[in-house]
C-alpha cells in the first residue's frame, strides 16, 4: 500500500489496491480490442453517477506519485465539475496538478479533446454517460453484443440515413460514431464532432469509462479511427466563421458566451488552458468581438 | 371462387429450393410440430394453413431458423448453389441468409418495420446492413420499391406511423424484397385488413411473386387466401401435416376428414 502524504485514512488516490487492480485488468483487455467495450465491476465513487464516475475511477487505477493531472470540463479548468475531481485528487493522492495540456501526464476529460495535439507517454481519460453506439437504436443488450461480435453495424447508418433525409445532411454534431481499427463502432462520448479527427492516429492513449453503466473501452497509441460517413455525405467538421474574441485563435472549437440580456454574445475558445497560453504569448482579438444585438 | 389468373409455376427446376425433413419439436410435453416435411420449389407458392394452435406458427419459426427444431433438417439450396442445413449454419451465416437471400413478411407490420424511422431508411436498412454506402443509391432504390408496391415515392420520407395498415404491410413487403430474396416467409400477411385492401394486397402479392420468381411459404388460416395465392397447401393439425397436394386438389376434393370440416366452414359466396 503507498501511503498518502496528504490525508491519512485513504488508500493512495481513493480506491483500494484490489480494485485499482481489476481495473487496470479491464484496461489491459480493452487497449488488447480497441473499441470493445470490456465490462468492469465500477464502484461507487464519493459523486454523483453523471459527474464522471468512470473516468475518475480509471484516473484512480492509473496514478503514480511522479504524474501530473489536469481536469477539463467542455475544455475548462475551471468549472464545478474540474476542480472538484481535481482537488479529489490532490487530496486523495497527493499529486501534481496543471491546467496546460503539455505538462500534464493525466489528462480527465468531459466532453473535449484539448486543442493542443497530445503526445506519446499521455493519457486522455474520457467521462462516458452511454458507452454504447447502438442503444438508441436498438435497446437490447442482448442483441447490441450480438451485434458488435457479427459487426451488424447497418443500423448505424440507418441514423445517418436519416439525419441527411430530414435535413439534408448528417445533423449529429457530437458523439458521432466512430469505427476503430476496422472493427468495433464506438461511440466517442459526448465530444463535439469537430474533435473527431484528433482521435485518428493519436499518439496519446485514450480510455474511455463509463461508471453507471460500468464499461471501459480505449484507443491505443497510433489507432486508425475513421468517422462513419456516406460515400455521397462524406464526414465533415464544423467550421467557424471568426476568431476566439479573446485570443484571436482560428481553427479551435468555440463556445458562444451571452454578454447581457440584450443579446450581446461572444464567441471564445471552448480550451481555456490554449486559450490562456496564447494570449500569454501575445495574441489577441483580431476585430471587434462581440456582435451587436439582432 | 376460383381464382383465373392463378400464377404459372415460373420455372421447373429439378432441385427443390428448400428441402424440410423430418421436423419436431416439443414444447415439453405438448406437441409444436411433429414430424413434418415437405419440399419448396423455386417460384412456388406453399400456403401452410390450419386452425389456431394448429402448429402453423411454430413451423414458421422452425423452417426460418428462428427456432431451434428437437429433431429434423431444412435444408436450403443457397445462392452458390450448395445445399446447406440451415440449422447447422453458425449464426452469424443464418442472420445473413435472413436479411438477404430470405424475407419475412409478419402479420403486425410494427414487428417487421422500424416504426420510428422513415420509410425510405426502412427500405434501405437491409442495403446498409450488406455494405450501401451511397445515400444516393439508397434513395433512389428505396424509391424505385416504393413504386413497386404501389406507394406514392413521395411518401419516402414519412414514418409507418403515418401510413394505413394495407400500406404499412406494403411497405414491408418493399423494404423485405429490396435485396431480392428468393424465399419470403409470411405470417398471416392480410390479417387484420379489411376485405378491399386485403383483396389488392393479394393481387400485389401474386404478381410480384410471379414477376420476381418468389418462392412463398405463407402460414394462413384463411382458406380463400390459399386458393387465391398458392400453388400447393398444406393442412396441419395439432402439429401434424394432415393433408398435402395441390391447392385445387386439397380445397376442392378434401380427403381428411378435418380437412372437408374445413373447408365446408367457408361460407360460400
Amino acid at each position: 500500500m503507498i501511503e498518502s502524504p496528504h490525508e491519512t485514512g485513504y488508500n493512495f488516490a481513493y480506491l483500494d489496491e484490489q480494485t485499482k487492480r481489476m481495473i487496470r485488468r479491464a484496461i489491459m483487455k480493452a487497449i488488447a480490442i480497441p473499441g470493445y467495450q470490456v465490462p468492469f465491476a465500477a464502484r461507487e465513487m464519493p459523486m454523483p453517477h453523471g459527474w464522471g464516475t468512470g473516468g475518475v475511477q480509471l484516473t484512480a487505477a492509473l496514478l503514480g506519485p511522479e504524474d501530473v493531472l489536469k481536469v477539463i470540463d467542455q475544455g475548462a479548468d475551471d468549472t464545478t465539475n474540474a476542480v472538484s475531481i481535481r482537488q479529489f485528487f490532490q487530496k486523495t493522492a497527493g499529486i501534481a496538478t496543471t491546467t496546460r495540456t503539455d505538462e500534464a501526464s493525466i489528462i480527465q476529460t468531459r466532453h473535449r479533446i484539448p486543442e493542443m495535439p497530445l503526445k506519446a507517454g499521455q493519457i486522455l481519460v474520457y467521462q462516458v454517460p452511454i458507452p454504447e453506439p447502438l442503444r438508441f437504436l436498438e435497446p437490447r443488450e442482448t442483441e447490441t453484443r450480438k451485434m458488435h461480435a457479427l459487426e451488424e453495424y447497418g443500423l448505424m447508418h440507418v441514423k445517418l440515413y436519416e439525419d441527411i433525409a430530414r435535413h439534408g445532411y448528417i445533423a449529429t454534431t457530437y458523439a458521432y460514431p466512430v469505427r476503430v481499427e476496422g472493427r468495433y463502432v464506438m461511440d466517442p462520448s459526448p465530444i463535439p464532432k469537430f474533435d473527431n479527427p484528433k482521435m485518428q492516429m493519436s499518439p496519446a492513449l485514450q480510455l474511455f469509462g463509463a461508471g453507471r453503466e460500468k464499461r471501459i473501452y480505449a484507443i491505443a497509441p497510433h489507432t486508425r479511427v475513421a468517422s462513419l460517413d456516406f460515400d455521397d455525405h462524406p464526414f465533415k467538421i464544423n467550421r467557424f466563421d471568426r476568431p476566439c474574441a479573446l485570443c484571436g485563435g482560428e481553427g479551435v472549437y468555440l463556445d458562444e458566451v451571452l454578454m447581457d440580456d440584450r443579446g450581446q454574445r461572444m464567441f471564445v475558445c471552448s480550451d481555456t488552458s490554449y486559450c490562456e497560453s496564447r494570449r500569454a504569448m501575445g495574441h489577441g482579438p483580431v476585430d471587434a468581438s462581440a456582435e451587436p444585438a439582432r | 371462387m376460383n381464382a383465373p389468373n392463378r400464377p404459372e409455376l415460373s420455372q421447373d427446376t429439378e432441385l427443390p429450393l428448400m428441402q424440410v425433413r423430418g421436423l419436431t419439436r416439443y414444447f415439453g410435453a405438448r406437441p409444436g410440430c411433429i414430424d413434418v416435411s415437405f419440399d419448396v420449389f423455386a417460384g412456388e407458392v406453399l400456403a401452410i394453413v390450419g386452425e389456431s394452435g394448429s402448429g402453423k406458427s411454430t413451423l414458421l419459426s422452425l423452417i426460418s431458423a428462428q427456432l431451434k427444431p428437437d429433431q429434423g433438417a431444412v435444408h436450403y439450396q443457397m445462392r452458390d448453389g450448395v445445399n446447406r442445413n440451415v440449422l447447422e449454419l453458425n449464426e452469424a451465416e443464418q442472420r445473413l441468409l435472413m436479411r438477404t437471400d430470405w424475407g419475412f413478411v409478419h402479420q403486425d407490420p410494427a414487428m417487421g418495420l422500424r416504426m420510428g424511422i422513415s420509410a425510405g431508411a426502412n427500405i434501405g436498412e437491409r442495403l446498409m446492413a450488406i455494405g450501401a454506402r451511397h445515400y444516393g443509391d439508397i434513395r433512389s432504390a428505396a424509391q424505385s420499391w416504393l413504386t413497386c408496391v404501389e406507394i406514392e415515392p413521395d411518401r419516402i420520407d414519412d414514418l409507418p406511423k403515418a401510413f394505413s395498415g394495407g400500406m404499412r404491410q406494403r411497405l414491408q413487403f418493399a423494404r423485405n424484397l429490396v435485396t431480392q430474396p428468393r424465399l419470403i416467409f409470411m405470417d398471416e400477411p392480410t390479417g387484420g385488413l379489411d376485405v378491399s385492401v386485403q383483396a389488392r394486397l393479394l393481387d400485389l402479392l401474386r404478381e410480384l411473386a410471379a414477376n420476381l420468381g418468389l418462392a412463398v411459404i405463407i402460414v394462413t388460416h384463411d382458406l380463400g387466401v390459399a386458393r387465391i395465392l398458392s400453388h400447393r397447401i398444406l393442412v396441419m393439425r395439432r402439429g401434424r401435416v394432415i393433408e398435402q397436394g395441390l391447392t385445387d386438389q386439397v380445397l376442392d376434393d378434401p380427403q381428411e376428414p378435418y380437412t372437408q370440416l374445413l373447408v365446408s366452414s367457408i361460407l360460400q359466396a
